[in-house]
């Protein structure tokens, strides 16, 4: 976080903190009974697995500084973690599994 | 059902997601302190902000660099779907007294929702005091264990040697909450239009390579959506 400055960071926080305000509270609040249209509430639902995996995708799959090749220990750990995830259904399962996978593969080949 | 009993059978309810609420946000507390924000800051964005996906999200790309307005807009989002939740919540609370709707809309988080959509279409004729008090009552230990496991995380990462390489943990939770959401095959459609697309276009400046990614992936998984429908295969 080379760049931002303390205010940044406060304003990063007042900014997400109204915004997400005004998302919970527009139908609920100001906007009363009214249905939003379908295509609006097929698209709203796709949301978060829309941001979510791209935001993740290049520390995934692009190589680090210096090599040609993405790192095989992270991509096993992050498979490992979203195949226990969709297995499971259970957050913290798919957690433990993917920081358990990590530490195992980085002692069995790092070391 | 009076408020009082709705509020104890939402508590009932509400109370075991605690185990679930809890090691998350001390995740998040851990990965916002690693990333250089301080003890405050992090509780502090807890308090304000209520959403363990959209919080790291913010945090990681302001590790990136990434411009203001980019954090704010990617992270906001990811927290769409709260405009959904209280679309759908609106019929069943839209007649309480302002004040609980605006703290009700404060507490909206995943379960909160969850919980209470489940119990009001099951029981659409139960009050509106009822239903309020059944929500606050499904809630009530969420948040505070929410910034509680944040001040707990976020003591824990300042304690944690910067030698020790925790940033492959951020795409680990990540990942983690991604693989419970993946129930149909659109939203696996999405999953992947959304990283091919971020890897097609991460030449673009300001990190927009992620907002067009996003947004093709939102069409698909609708458009797989209503092919399953059309098909019959969509429940």
């Amino acid at each position: 976080m080379s760049q931002q400055s303390q205010g940044t960071i406060w304003l990063v926080i007042a900014g997400l903190g109204i915004g997400s305000f005004l998302l919970r509270f527009s139908f609920l609040g100001l906007i009363g009974k009214r249905q939003l249209p379908g295509w609006a509430l097929r698209l709203l639902r796709y949301t978060p697995v829309a941001v979510i995996p791209g935001l993740m995708a290049p520390q995934i799959f692009l190589p680090a500084d210096g090599s040609t090749l993405p790192d095989p220990i992270k991509l096993a750990a992050a498979a490992i973690t979203v195949a226990v995830g969709v297995w499971s259904r259970n957050v913290i399962a798919a957690m433990a599994a993917g920081v358990s996978a990590l530490a195992v593969l980085i002692w069995l080949f790092q070391s | 059902m009076t408020p009082g009993q709705a509020f104890w059978a939402g508590l009932k309810i509400g109370a075991p997601f605690v185990l679930v609420v809890a090691p998350f946000g001390a995740v998040f507390g851990v990965v916002a302190t690693e990333a250089g924000l301080d003890i405050v800051q992090t509780l502090v964005f807890s308090i304000a902000v209520i959403a363990g996906a959209a919080q790291l999200t913010a945090v990681e790309l302001m590790v990136q660099d990434a411009p203001t307005l980019i954090v704010l807009l990617t992270a906001l989002a990811v927290n769409l779907r709260m405009a959904m939740y209280s679309a759908s919540l609106a019929p069943h609370l839209g007649a309480a007294p302002v004040w609980q709707r605006a703290l009700m809309s404060y507490l909206m988080v995943d379960q909160a929702y969850a919980i209470g959509v489940q119990q009001f279409e099951q029981h659409p004729d139960m009050p509106v005091g009822a239903k309020v008090g059944y929500f606050f009552g499904a809630v009530i230990l969420l948040c505070p264990t929410w910034y509680l496991a944040t001040l707990a995380g976020a003591l824990l990462g300042t304690a944690i040697p910067p030698s020790l390489p925790v940033g492959f943990a951020v795409p680990i939770a990540f990942l983690a909450l991604i693989g419970p959401m993946l129930r149909t095959l659109a939203h696996m459609v999405a999953a992947f239009v959304s990283v091919v697309g971020a890897l097609i276009f991460a030449f673009v400046p300001y990190n927009l390579g992620l907002m067009i990614a996003a947004i093709l992936a939102m069409g698909a998984g609708a458009l797989v959506e209503l092919w399953l429908i059309r098909r019959g295969r969509w429940s």
